[in-house]
């Protein structure tokens, strides 16, 4: 516990970047038919801010984290990060995915360092790896490959392999989605602590809004497909937050009422 | 041939340690297969030989020392450590091979049960290995030296084809339609073309080998890089890597299982261009020597050298698994051959 003290006293700077959706709209090409999914999208995320979105299931809430991850460029309207547009992937802009996607040939440490070596400074960067891996508390687990890991295990590498490449904006794709619920609670508040620590800015997509009230600054609600803004709700409260919290429970029913759930409160 | 027996006797281990848990049982096997040896050792020695061969005293003897071997074996396997423990295991086999060399001695050399020259007695195949090694070894050398070649040629240039359609549009667009045209030809098709435009046969035949070798590894390298799942690519994309890191790192590891399947399939079509191209055009090489020894009627030449190329052949195809299992070991529990 006493190492916990002196690491949290190490004061890490905001590194966050602020990311500015302007005007999205996306549209996928199916069957010769154009299946609109983003619909004139605007969001602005100050730096070292936690926005949740939530929506319905199939919303594009997830090809709009492509968009920002620039695997995708949109049909209209531009994304910028730090007033630079955004043209393509960059390791400032990591995902974590819904599934692990480890690469089963690399073990966990080969893993984690998968971005510094795409970047080509893994031979002097050798340290970040032990280190983020260490602040995942994978230490024992470095040399194992990953059919050797448990699903939370899996996606505790796949943060790490995105956390060492220092990312301004860490983009999360419904990760805790898989995990067992109590693997689930455990990993909200590792995800809670490395965001206080490291400062980046998150954009987290999620379909449980309790996962979404306990995490984020910003709820953001979508529509149905195509998504625009329904709501953008702030979620003024300290960390740790406790999930009985009346507030929270009121943002709760707030929330689902938005979504058409409200009948089952 | 280890490979088949390791994952034979992973599976085997629960049966054996239940029929070994009794110790005289142990012995007992080990016993039969000592008295099968001796067996086959007095069935040379005991009877005269219908044919002239002058290896027949010296079998006896060998196998007699065989007998002796797997009896001190047996009942000192306590203290040989993995070879007791080998022995042990090995011993239900060892009967049978001393029953079965018995039988084949009897049935040949002394009784000649089985018409001559056409089956020659174990003391006959001896004697090529003792007296025509020279030639044999010659035999051996050639054969490897082709097969490698052609092989290592037909796997890089597969393997490179195959990386290439399956990453490069463009490319697929030409290889693929050639490829269906050519690939299912059976490359001993080419053999007479190929002897005449050719500067040489060996060269010919080195061609061929690596078509027949070419072909599968194309066509699976292809699969394993089409089929790689385009989230490990969007992961590294966004971890910052570059085309050729999506190649080297993503795409080609990825599908090495696919490969290896391609690098066994090839194996085996190899050496059957390599024998058909020896038996015709190639004037050395184990097929040649097969050739040679029925234009002479020497039968148990051909028997020997069948022997030396199955051996080759399984080795061959062991030292490839080996291969495969080092470098996919993060395959482990996921399925095997």
């Amino acid at each position: 516990m006493v190492t916990q003290a002196t690491t949290e006293a190490i004061v890490y700077p905001a590194v966050g970047a602020e990311l500015d959706i302007e005007g999205v709209s996306h549209a996928f090409d199916i069957d010769g038919a154009t299946l609109p999914v983003l619909d004139n999208v605007n969001l602005a995320i100050a730096p070292g801010e936690f926005v949740a979105l939530l929506g319905p299931s199939g919303c594009g809430k997830s090809t709009l984290l492509r968009l920002v991850a620039g695997l995708e460029k949109p049909r209209g309207g531009t994304l910028r990060e730090d007033e630079i547009r955004i043209t393509g992937p960059h390791p400032s802009r990591v995902v974590v995915f819904q599934d692990p996607t480890l690469f089963p040939w690399r073990t966990v440490w080969d893993n984690v360092a998968l971005g510094l070596e795409a970047q080509g400074i893994l031979k002097t960067q050798r340290h970040r790896v032990d280190a983020v891996i260490d602040l995942v508390g994978l230490t024992s687990f470095r040399n194992a490959y990953p059919h050797q890991l448990s699903g939370g295990m899996a996606q505790r590498v796949a943060l790490a392999r995105a956390l060492v490449n220092d990312p301004k904006i860490l983009v999360l794709d419904e990760p805790l989605g898989k995990l067992d619920s109590l693997t689930r609670i455990a990993m909200q508040s590792e995800l809670t602590a490395l965001w206080q620590r490291k400062g980046f800015s998150t954009l987290l997509v999620t379909h449980d809004v309790e996962e979404a009230l306990v995490l984020a600054n910003r709820v953001i609600v979508l529509s149905d497909r195509p998504a625009r803004i329904k709501a953008d709700i702030a979620v003024a409260r300290p960390y740790p937050r406790h999930r009985g919290d009346p507030y929270l429970a009121e943002l709760r029913k707030q929330i689902l009422g938005l979504l058409g759930l409200e009948a089952t409160w | 041939m280890s490979t088949y027996s390791v994952s034979d006797s992973t599976a085997a281990a629960p049966r054996a340690a239940v029929a070994f848990a009794n110790p005289s049982g142990s012995y007992g096997v080990g016993l039969a297969a000592s008295l099968a040896w001796l067996a086959f050792g007095l069935s040379c020695l005991a009877w005269p030989d219908v044919g002239d061969w002058s290896r027949t005293d010296s079998l006896g003897i060998g196998a007699i020392v065989i007998a002796a071997c797997v009896l001190f074996g047996t009942f000192g396997a306590d203290y040989l450590g993995g070879a007791g423990e080998g022995l042990r295991k090995r011993a239900p086999w060892l009967v049978a091979l001393g029953a079965l060399f018995t039988l084949w001695e009897v049935a040949t050399a002394k009784f000649a049960w089985l018409p001559l020259p056409f089956f020659p007695p174990p003391q006959a195949i001896l004697e090529v290995y003792t007296d025509d090694l020279p030639k044999l070894l010659d035999s051996v050398f050639a054969s490897i030296k082709l097969q490698l070649g052609g092989y290592l040629i037909g796997a890089a240039v597969g393997f490179l084809t195959g990386v290439s359609i399956g990453w490069s549009q463009k490319v697929g667009y030409w290889v693929h339609p050639v490829l269906r045209f050519i690939g299912p030809l059976p490359a001993t098709a080419w053999l007479p073309i190929a002897f005449f435009t050719f500067p040489s046969s060996w060269s010919a035949s080195t061609f061929l080998i690596a078509l027949a070798t070419g072909f599968p590894v194309t066509v699976l390298t292809w699969s394993g890089v089409a089929s790689v799942s385009s989230a490990y690519y969007d992961v590294a994309r966004t971890l910052g890597a570059k085309p050729s890191f999506l190649v080297l790192k993503v795409a080609i590891p990825a599908a090495l299982p696919h490969v290896f399947v391609g690098l066994f399939m090839g194996l085996g079509s190899s050496f059957a261009v390599l024998v058909v191209a020896e038996m015709i055009g190639v004037k050395a090489g184990l097929g040649w020597y097969l050739q040679w020894a029925q234009g002479w009627a020497a039968y148990a030449n051909m028997y020997a050298a069948l022997i030396v190329m199955s051996l080759l052949c399984s080795g061959a195809i062991t030292l490839l698994f080996r291969t495969r299992d080092r470098l996919l070991v993060w395959q482990k529990g996921v399925v095997k051959w």
